[in-house]
Parts: structure tokens; C-alpha cells; sequence
């Protein structure tokens, strides 16, 4: 009787043929559809219908065009780096603040403040902090540690230095709670075992976060791609910085082109699937299970 | 790559075991909680220790101690003339089994139980005959290539054991490693650790909760509560001597009543409660005229016979399979026996106790603490 009613119970749901639990995807279904597909699409058939020519004449003159397919490699040159440099430098970080303690929540709570600051005001500020008059360069002059002040403004160098300084967080906390998901008693068994610090690093830590490192990465990276603020601002838009969303900004309110501008932005989305995809499929190669180390 | 320096310092380590471990007043705090407070203890060559004791009890964070994983607040440990207290867990080379395994979930069977080998530098050939050896001793030879996540909680068990032995340390420390199994692999795990223990022959530290584990392997059983040793000796020497009620309780003295005390006579004491007259044995120094006695279940014998005798009523009857387990309220209070003969409720028995299965401890005022 018992075990009639519980098995009525479980499949109350179904009972009528109909379940209702798919009606719950409805609405996110729809946001992304309204949201994403749609302009996706809607981008997509602009680019393929230019004011002139035929449909991938967009296509065409941007990969004959050295201005513009130069931003291509523009824009990875700045957006690799930054990129590695983000993830890099937070895993060996993290990895020393692995423990729960109270400098982990001082860095963690100071590191959420560029990230809320957002990249216009972190340029400004770096404007002036990081300009030829500006306090680093004062205490370099101040220190006789160089002769004229050092160009960290209007190039390469500042917006990379922007993009560190607004990923780097970002990054860092990604990897710090993928970091500190994996069983500790694993690095103790290593110990015990003989595996100094580093060993179990190398041994332990690293290959449990490699899938994590993959996601950190493309997220960082895609961030990093659609620079467009910083390297007006802190870059030189017009030569080195000269990236692709400028290029896309340029067409579009510029040049009002609408169908060249869609163009672009579908090329710089294709590059960015490109890397993601190259680096998710990489984590294929590597162990993707739970970080734990038994019946926990 | 240069592995040199991530090799363990294990030459220092004795690699063909010790003579003796000694612990000297080891004492951990965590804040201001006293976790371990002086624990003592030598343990020889080959021999099987068990820390038994309540959860809370300090066996754990003395295991931690031992292994380096826990730095001591106070005293310290010797392996035969060298301090080793200072020493970080990777230059101790002890092998460690733990509570929840800690196999590496991105290496196979036979690189988890390499792993230690590796970073010792053996040479591949010996590696790989030493692993082998290790599979064969805990049977797991088939499923070397497999991940930990492919096995049952028993086969991981086993890699875990395999991993800590085949590094052929000096000494062996396992932190509950049965708790975590069914009832049925539990007995049969329990018997695998005592034939693996008779393989090896290396000293090992043997953290329990459970009685029947301690006293089914160790050599010598320590108990702690309260982060304080209660009693050290032999399994035969705490369950039939306990040093105090602490232990009695957990050696499955499970009566254990207030009484008064007439007269002492030596070491016999003549007690009186309700109005029936009991003879015990005194453990330790009984002062005042009231003291708690512990008597086990199997003692409590149905039907006047020698000894002490007095009649109850029987009040609830467990069948146990082999036996029931009997509550019979009588003048000194209900008294819990085992027996085959079948009884019903509300039955008058007699029963009968040897004076010197009666344990006179001193009152057990704080029930819980132990009486020093």
C-alpha cells in the first residue's frame, strides 16, 4: 500500500502525459533567444548585405584590407598576454592563499574593488597615476632609478597594464574557488608521502585544476578581446592599440556602415571561438573528474 | 627534469624500521583548548598500538602530531635518538592511511601507490616490481590501470593501504580506516589490516572509536578521552582491569551503579545496596562510604551459583540471535545480563557474580570525567 502510494507520488507529474517541468526552461529559453540568437542573427544577415557588392564583399575587404585585418593580430598581441599574465600570476598566488586565514579574506575583499570599478574609471586613474607627471614616474625620478620618465601611457604597455589590472581579480578569484574545491587531505597524503611543496604542486594541485585554468582562461581571454575603453584611452587607438572593436566602433559610427561594422564583429567573434575551443578541447587531454579522494 | 629536489630526505629516515618510538609528553592546543595534554608513550619495533577513545578525545590530533601534519604546542617525539618533531610530514616518510582515503583522483590504481617511490626517485624496473608486490599483498592486481573513482569503497581501502606500505616505512599510521565501510567489509577489512599487518611486520598507530577493532588488532591499546591518557596496557588487560570508570565504560562495562560501601577488607569491599549484600573488588584507593561498581553483562550470571548472589525481575528480553540480552530490576538497580536461556517478562530470577567480576571504582560523582 505504502509502496503504491510512494510510486503515485513519483510519477504524479507524468500521470497526465504531460510533464510541466520543461514549461520551467520557457523563460530562459526566451532571454536568450531575445537577447543573443536574435541580434546574433540579425548582425549576422546585416553583415552578409552590404551597401555595395556582393554578400561577402564585408568579408572581402576586411581580410584584404591591411588596416583592417591588422587588428586581428593587434588585439591578440594585447589580449594573450594579458591573458596569461592573469592566469599565471593567480595560480601560484592562490595557491600560497590556498588556506582559510585572514589575509585570504583581506586580498579577496580588496580584489573585488577594481573589479566593481570597471575599466573607464581604472583608465583614468592610470592616466594620471601612470602619465609623465604622475606618482610612479616621480618616485622612479625621485629614486635615480631613471633618467627621463618612462612611457606607460598612449602604447602597448597601458593597456595591457589596465587589462592586468581589471583581470587579474577576476581571475584570481576564479581560481582561488576552483583552488580551494580540492580535498586538502590529497597534498597531506602526498606529504607523507614525500612530496615537498612544490612536488605537490606539480603533482596534485595542478593537474585537479587544469579544468578550472581552461575556463578562467577563455573567460579571461574573451574579456580581454573585446578591449575597447582602455585602449582608447590608455592606448594609441589610431597605431599599436588600434584593436578590433575599434575597428568595429570605426565602421559603425564613423564610417555609418553598419554592414562592415556587423563584419567585423562576426570575425572577432569567430576568433574568439576559435581560442575557446582550441583550449576547451585541450582540457579533453586531461583528468576532468571530482577533486576528492574517496568516499568523502 | 631534475627530480633531485623534490626527493624526500628519507635517507636520514631509518629504512629498516626502529627500535622504538617515543612520545614524550606530546601536548597539542588548538586556541584555548587543550587537545592532547602530555601524551606518553613508546612504541616498539613490529608492535600494533591502537589510540581508542571517543571523537574529541585527542587520538586524531596525536596521529596528526606523529605524521607532522599537526606541529606540537609542547614535548616531543624520538625515533630511537632522533628528535623528529621538527621534521615536516615528506622528511618523516611514514605512510599514512586516511580516514576518507585521500587517493589522487587523477591517477590510476598503480600510479597512486608509485606515487611515493617517485618521489623517492626509485628507478622505474624497481618501481614497478615493488608496486606489483603491493597490488599482490591487497589483491588489486586486475584493476592497477583503473582510476580510484572506478573502485568500490573496500578496493579504495586497499589502495590506500597498498600506497602507505610500499614506500616500506618505519612505521604505519592509520586515522579510522574501517569507519567509512558497511558493517560485513568492515570485519573482512579488519582482518585483511591484520594479515597485511603480519606481512609487513612495521609498527603502526591505529586510530579507532570502535573497542572490538582495538581489541581484535592491537598489540597494546592506548585510551584517551579528554585529550588525556585513561589507561595504556594489553586488549586482555583493559577489558578485564579497566584503570577507571572512563574505560570501563568503553570496554562494554555496561552496568555500572552507585553503592554503598560497609567495609574494606584489602582489596575486597563489602557493599551494601537496596538491602542486598554485594562483595567486590576494589580498583584503586575507596575512601567514604559510597563508591560505582561495573560489571559487564556477560558476569551477570542467571541462577544462584557461587559468588553473589540476589534475585530481580525480569523487566525486558532482546533476542540477539545467539543470546538475549536480559534487563532485571533487582534492590542495587536493574542490572543488564546476557544469557541463552530463554526468560519472559515479569519472571522472578536469581543471579549470581563473582566477587571478583564486581569492579569497586570511587564514586563516579561527575559522571563522564574520569576519577583519577
Amino acid at each position: 500500500m505504502a509502496a503504491r502510494t510512494a510510486e503515485n507520488n513519483t510519477s504524479a507529474g507524468r500521470t497526465a502525459g504531460f510533464d510541466v517541468a520543461p514549461l520551467l526552461f520557457i523563460p530562459a529559453a526566451l532571454v536568450v533567444v531575445g537577447l543573443f540568437l536574435y541580434p546574433f542573427a540579425y548582425g549576422l544577415v546585416l553583415s552578409l548585405t552590404p551597401a555595395k557588392g556582393d554578400m561577402l564583399a564585408n568579408y572581402q575587404r576586411f581580410f584584404t584590407d591591411q588596416r583592417l585585418w591588422q587588428t586581428i593580430s593587434t588585439t591578440l598581441w594585447i589580449a594573450l598576454p594579458a591573458t596569461l599574465i592573469n592566469v599565471g600570476a593567480s595560480i601560484p598566488i592562490a595557491f600560497v592563499m590556498r588556506n582559510p586565514a585572514w589575509y585570504q579574506r583581506a586580498l579577496t575583499t580588496l580584489l573585488v574593488v577594481p573589479v566593481t570599478l570597471g575599466t573607464v574609471l581604472v583608465a583614468e586613474g592610470l592616466l594620471t597615476y601612470l602619465g609623465p607627471q604622475g606618482w610612479f614616474n616621480r618616485l622612479l625620478l625621485d629614486l635615480h632609478l631613471v633618467a627621463a620618465p618612462v612611457r606607460l601611457t598612449h602604447n602597448y604597455w597601458g593597456v595591457l597594464l589596465s587589462l592586468v589590472i581589471t583581470g587579474f581579480p577576476f581571475a584570481f578569484l576564479l581560481i582561488l574557488s576552483y583552488l580551494t574545491g580540492i580535498d586538502p587531505s590529497l597534498a597531506r597524503a602526498a606529504a607523507t608521502l614525500g612530496a615537498r611543496p612544490g612536488a605537490q604542486f606539480r603533482h596534485i594541485y595542478l593537474p585537479l585544476l587544469v579544468p578550472g585554468l581552461a575556463i578562467t582562461f577563455c573567460l579571461a581571454f574573451v574579456q580581454a578581446f573585446s578591449v575597447f575603453p582602455s585602449a582608447v584611452l590608455l592606448g594609441a587607438p589610431a597605431g599599436p592599440t588600434r584593436v578590433i572593436s575599434i575597428a568595429a566602433y570605426q565602421a559603425a559610427f564613423e564610417d555609418y556602415d553598419y554592414s562592415m561594422a556587423s563584419a567585423i564583429a562576426m570575425i572577432m567573434g569567430g576568433v574568439q571561438l576559435i581560442i575557446v575551443a582550441a583550449v576547451l578541447s585541450a582540457r579533453g587531454l586531461f583528468y576532468r573528474g571530482p577533486a576528492i579522494g574517496g568516499k568523502a | 627534469m631534475n627530480e633531485a629536489p623534490e626527493r624526500a630526505a628519507d635517507a636520514g629516515a631509518a629504512r629498516d624500521g626502529f627500535e622504538e618510538l617515543r612520545l614524550h609528553r606530546v601536548t597539542r592546543r588548538f586556541h584555548d583548548t587543550t587537545a592532547l595534554d602530555g601524551l606518553t608513550l613508546t612504541i616498539r619495533r613490529g608492535e600494533f598500538v591502537a589510540l581508542l577513545g571517543p571523537s574529541g578525545c585527542g587520538k586524531s590530533t596525536a596521529l596528526n602530531c606523529v605524521a607532522g601534519l599537526l606541529a606540537l604546542s609542547g614535548g616531543s617525539i624520538w625515533l630511537d635518538e632522533r628528535r623528529i618533531d621538527a621534521l615536516r610530514p615528506e622528511e618523516r616518510g611514514f605512510g599514512m592511511v586516511f580516514q576518507n582515503y585521500a587517493l589522487f583522483p587523477h591517477m590510476s590504481v598503480r600510479r597512486n601507490i608509485a606515487f611515493g617511490l617517485m618521489m623517492r626517485g626509485v628507478a622505474r624496473d624497481e618501481t614497478r616490481r615493488r608496486v606489483d608486490a603491493a597490488l599482490d599483498l591487497v589483491q588489486l592486481r586486475a584493476h592497477a590501470e583503473k582510476l580510484p573513482g572506478q573502485l568500490s569503497g573496500g578496493q579504495q581501502q586497499r589502495v590506500a593501504l597498498a600506497r602507505a606500505i610500499v614506500i616500506d616505512p618505519p612505521l604505519i599510521l592509520m586515522d579510522e580506516p574501517l569507519s567509512n565501510l558497511d558493517a560485513k567489509l568492515r570485519l573482512e577489512m579488519r582482518h585483511e589490516i591484520r594479515r597485511i599487518h603480519r606481512a609487513v611486520h612495521r609498527a603502526t598507530i591505529y586510530v579507532t572509536h570502535d573497542q572490538d577493532e582495538a581489541l581484535s588488532l592491537a598489540d597494546r591499546i592506548v585510551v584517551l578521552q579528554d585529550g588525556r591518557v585513561q589507561q595504556i596496557g594489553t586488549p586482555e588487560d583493559l577489558y578485564a582491569r579497566p584503570a577507571n570508570l572512563a574505560v570501563a565504560r568503553f570496554m562494554g562495562y555496561r552496568n555500572i551503579l552507585d553503592i554503598g560501601v560497609e567495609r574494606m577488607n584489602g582489596n575486597r569491599a563489602s557493599l551494601l545496596g537496596g538491602n542486598v549484600r554485594l562483595e567486590g573488588t576494589a580498583q584503586g584507593s575507596i575512601f567514604g562510604g559510597r563508591a560505582t561498581i561495573a560489571v559487564r553483562p556477560e558476569e551477570v550470571v542467571l541462577g544462584a551459583s557461587a559468588g553473589n548472589t540476589l534475585s530481580g525481575t525480569v523487566d525486558q528480553v532482546e533476542y540477539c540471535g545467539r543470546d538475549y540480552l536480559v534487563d532485571v530490576v533487582t534492590p542495587v538497580g536493574t542490572l543488564y545480563l546476557r544469557t541463552d536461556r530463554r526468560v519472559s517478562r515479569d519472571e522472578t530470577v536469581q543471579l549470581s557474580i563473582l566477587p571478583e567480576r564486581v569492579l569497586v571504582f570511587p564514586p563516579d560523582s561527575t559522571r563522564g570525567e574520569p576519577s583519577p
